[in-house]
């Protein structure tokens, strides 16, 4: 059963209004048990549109949204996704333990059985001697690795994260990525990602889908085998820098009011 | 330690130099004692007459906290409906940010004209609704802005608008609520003396200093203003206590919020 179908889906923002917006047309997408999918595209591309759609946080104009063989609605309720943010999103008045067990309390999980989970989760990220502590004494990366925690911690068969290293620096970035990696091997968990970097999506994912704007469509869709075993080496391996070029021009190809560069960058591959 | 006498030192420094000055300048230029009595004589009258300004404290100050905890618990309650009714909030919140910049503690001449001559209900009333538009305008702000990510958060985890009551905005709410108290505590002592010279009953610091002024009894007078003073330091010292607490288990800089 696929983690995510998206079918024939389409998303208007004030329909009939002079403001109207075709944030997405025409949007098909699937993503396979334990499949790493990276929107990317420039802003504007309705990838963040995607993703709520997906997460039921908005609903779609047209078209229909299927996660873990659930509606989105009921998938929601049923907290079959954890979701991440570009801020970690953390309660200030809760510690990083009690962060982590938010979700769970939703659930009406005991005590004991959330304080369990919170330790196996922590434990997952690396933090385990963190539990106490409040989520403004951690750094930034260890913050987001507490959110990663908090989204997976009631074992949702799907993660749906919005940027969630954006606000990081350059080299808390790669660790973090090679972290969700690891986290992701470990509990099997599929992925759709939106980011901005070219780099992040190509070294991440087994598919990076490009996005172009008005209307937000897909215009591409590109697969990545880097093998499962991605290391620092990865990143100054010849394929993962013709991966980078492949996206790059892909997106480059859709660019409003760059039409004539088309040919251009055909010519160049 | 080091640092709290580092911090102690100065204006203590300060304080008795100016007590010193004070006290030579009366001294110097012979200073009469209806004009400006000396610290002396005001700590003389204050230390003999300490029983009755004693009791004049427990008045005012039990005016002052009586409202202050009637004044909390209705601004509370009524900023859960501005949250609850949108279009509630819409009508009130203009006019209570409006009214923060209204001397209404005049309106205690009218809530004397309502009560018995020696009720203390009007300066509590009074007290009571000056705290109600501070704590109502700060926790309203409170309940309402809640971190969107926080937001999209439990709504993913299709939380219901109750368990976003309980998990997202009371919580966010409280450092706002404690801001609130340091702002109204003094507003609550001072609208209690400011309403004692609306009438009533003579029992109160703001009474006692009017009435012996009226008397020429002027270094008694100080000695009052001594009290009042005090009172007020003890009801902002108790505030900002409470409000460190909250802000210190969040690792938040005091004051965000506003009157």
């Amino acid at each position: 059963m696929s983690a995510v179908v998206v079918q024939g889906v389409s998303k208007v923002f004030n329909q009939g209004r002079p403001n109207q917006v075709d944030a997405l047309v025409d949007i098909d997408l699937t993503v396979e048990p334990a499949e790493f999918v990276s929107l990317i595209g420039p802003s504007g591309c309705g990838k963040s549109t995607l993703l709520r759609l997906i997460a039921d946080l908005i609903a779609p104009t047209t078209g229909s949204v299927t996660v873990n063989g659930k509606d989105a609605h009921r998938a929601r309720v049923d907290q079959e996704y954890g979701m991440a943010f570009q801020q970690a999103g953390l309660f200030d008045w809760r510690n990083v333990a009690k962060n982590i067990e938010l979700p769970l309390e939703l659930k009406g999980w005991d005590k004991q059985r959330r304080a369990e989970r919170a330790r196996e989760m922590l434990e997952l990220v690396k933090l385990g001697e963190f539990a106490d502590h409040r989520p403004w004494q951690l750094s930034g990366g260890m913050q987001q690795r507490v959110a990663i925690a908090r989204a997976l911690a009631a074992h949702p068969p799907l993660l749906l994260m919005d940027e969630p290293f954006g606000a990081l620096d350059e080299m808390t970035r790669e660790h973090m990525q090679a972290e969700l990696l690891r986290i992701c091997a470990e509990t099997g968990t599929s992925v759709v990602f939106v980011t901005h970097s070219i780099p992040e999506a190509v070294y991440l994912s087994h598919r990076v889908v490009v996005m172009s704007p008005r209307p937000g469509r897909i215009t591409d869709i590109v697969t990545v085998d880097l093998g499962e075993g991605r290391d620092d080496d990865t990143r100054e391996d010849s394929e993962f820098f013709k991966k980078i070029t492949e996206v790059r021009e892909a997106l480059r190809a859709h660019q409003p009011g760059r039409s004539d560069r088309i040919g251009q960058a055909v010519e160049d591959r | 330690m080091h640092r709290v006498v580092h911090a102690v030192w100065p204006p203590l420094v300060f304080g008795v130099g100016f007590l010193a000055l004070w006290e030579a300048v009366v001294e110097v230029f012979d200073l009469k004692p209806y004009f400006l009595p000396p610290p002396s004589a005001i700590w003389d009258q204050f230390t003999s007459n300490f029983d009755l300004v004693w009791d004049a404290t427990l008045v005012s100050g039990g005016n002052a906290l009586v409202g202050l905890v009637a004044g909390t618990l209705f601004g509370v309650a009524m900023s859960f409906l501005l949250m609850r009714f949108n279009l509630l909030n819409e009508l009130l919140t203009p006019l209570a940010v409006a009214l923060n910049a209204v001397p209404i503690f005049v309106l205690v001449a009218v809530f004397n004209n309502m009560f018995s001559i020696t009720s203390e209900v009007p300066r509590r009333l009074m007290v009571t609704v000056v705290v109600y538009f501070i704590v109502l305008v700060n926790v309203a702000k409170g309940l309402r802005q809640v971190s969107p990510t926080h937001l999209e958060l439990l709504r993913s985890y299709a939380a219901s608008p109750t368990e976003v009551l309980v998990k997202a905005r009371v919580p966010n709410a409280v450092p706002y609520l404690f801001t609130a108290l340091k702002i109204a505590a003094p507003a609550a002592v001072i609208t209690a003396f400011v309403a004692e010279y609306f009438g009533g009953s003579q029992n109160g610091l703001g009474s006692r200093i009017v009435s012996n002024i009226a008397s020429s009894r002027n270094a008694v007078a100080w000695a009052y203003v001594l009290g009042a003073c005090l009172l007020g330091l003890v009801f902002y010292l108790v505030s900002i206590c409470l409000e460190s607490i909250t802000t210190h288990n969040r690792g938040l800089d005091p004051g965000g919020a506003t009157t």
